[in-house]
Order: structure tokens, then C-alpha cells, then sequence
């Protein structure tokens, strides 16, 4: 079962630098909601930039990662 | 019908639909809080829009995600174009944006969806909007 900690690390590996934080929704491992600020959108369409996170996970979204939220910004980006 | 058969229909639905919801459940009974959700923000703007339910063969999201590249569910298409998913289109809808996109008007903030509740039971059948 996925842990927040082990979502976060995993984010933080595909995107060096990026300032990641997860929350299992439910306590229960399959519902999480990630918070990702990266350089690495600079430029991207949103559709992208949740992609990307999308990809550290593969097939495990919609499978053990029952649901994953996602909010993503670059650092300049003051929302 | 064939996997094939299937992808064509999803193309084609998209293609033919200017606004395309592929959801859990139906806009009238959504079997799933994501699905509510971006459901709900098309229909604070009040525009119209095709809904395809998933959830009756497991293959109509297996040729939806290829087609897409998007993995999850839902997944709003306008113009041909994926728009993204529950977190995206909310965002869009708190912002303006997918007013913008659909040429309406901005809702009052207490049109707004409200954003939590509970997903309602599955329905049975498929409701097929796309006639």
C-alpha cells in the first residue's frame, strides 16, 4: 500500500528541486492529493504539467493510487 | 463490440460533441465525487454537453486513456481537445477560465457547485447521451 511519504519521494526524484506535499485523503493509502511547485512547468499547458506527475506513477494511478488530486505551480506562480 | 469498435465510438464522440464529459456514472447520478464535481461545474455554467458513462465495460476507459493519454476519470473534452480532469476543470471553473473556453458568463460565486458531497449509488444501465 502507497504511503504520502513514498508518493512525495517519488515526485521528488522524477522532478529534482520541486517542493512536494502529499496527504493521504483518507488515511486509507489509495486516495492522495499532491501539491507539486516545480520550475520544471515553466511554460507547460496544465494538461502537461499534471501529466507529468501522472507518469511518475504509471499504471498505479487508478490502480492501488485509487485517485490522485493534483495542484501543480512554478515557483514565480503565486497562487 | 471490439476494442476497436469502442475506440471509434470514444473518437467519434469526442469529435461530434463540442462538450464531451466521459464520467463514473451519469450527470444525474454520478458514482463518484470526482465525477460529481466536474459534472457540476458544467452544469453551474448551464452549457450543454454530452456525458458518457464508464463504468459499464471496463474497456471504455482502457481505449479512453489510450486515445487521451489521461489516466483518470473524469475527462472533459471541448472542441476535440482534452481539457483535463476534476482538479484541472475546477480550477478552471473557480477562475473564469472555463467560462472563457465554453463562451459563457461567469456565474455568481453562490452558483458555484457545492464542492463536497457524498458520490451517489452506481446507476445500472448506461445513459447514452450521444444520440
Amino acid at each position: 500500500m502507497p504511503t504520502s511519504d513514498e508518493l512525495k519521494l517519488r515526485i521528488e526524484q522524477a522532478l529534482p528541486g520541486a517542493h512536494v506535499i502529499v496527504e493521504d485523503l483518507t488515511g486509507g493509502g489509495d486516495h492522495f492529493r499532491a501539491k507539486v511547485v516545480s520550475n520544471r512547468f515553466d511554460g507547460l499547458s496544465r494538461i502537461q504539467q499534471h501529466k507529468l506527475i501522472y507518469d511518475v506513477f504509471g499504471d498505479e494511478v487508478g490502480g492501488p493510487i485509487h485517485a490522485l488530486s493534483i495542484k501543480t505551480q512554478t515557483p514565480g506562480d503565486g497562487r | 463490440m471490439t476494442n476497436q469498435e469502442i475506440r471509434t465510438f470514444i473518437e467519434n464522440a469526442v469529435k461530434e460533441n463540442r462538450v464531451m464529459l466521459f464520467m463514473k456514472g451519469t450527470p444525474d447520478q454520478p458514482a463518484c465525487g470526482f465525477s460529481m464535481r466536474a459534472s457540476g461545474a458544467l452544469n453551474a455554467l448551464g452549457v450543454q454537453y454530452a456525458a458518457l458513462d464508464i463504468l459499464p465495460d471496463p474497456r471504455i476507459r482502457e481505449e479512453l486513456s489510450a486515445v487521451s493519454g489521461w489516466p483518470t476519470i473524469p475527462q472533459l473534452f471541448v472542441d476535440g481537445e482534452l481539457v483535463g480532469g476534476s482538479d484541472i476543470v475546477m480550477e478552471m471553473l473557480e477562475s473564469g477560465e472555463l467560462a472563457d473556453l465554453l463562451g459563457v458568463e461567469q456565474p455568481a460565486p453562490s452558483d458555484a457547485p457545492a464542492p463536497e458531497e457524498q458520490p451517489r449509488q452506481a446507476p445500472i444501465g448506461i445513459e447514452n447521451r450521444l444520440s
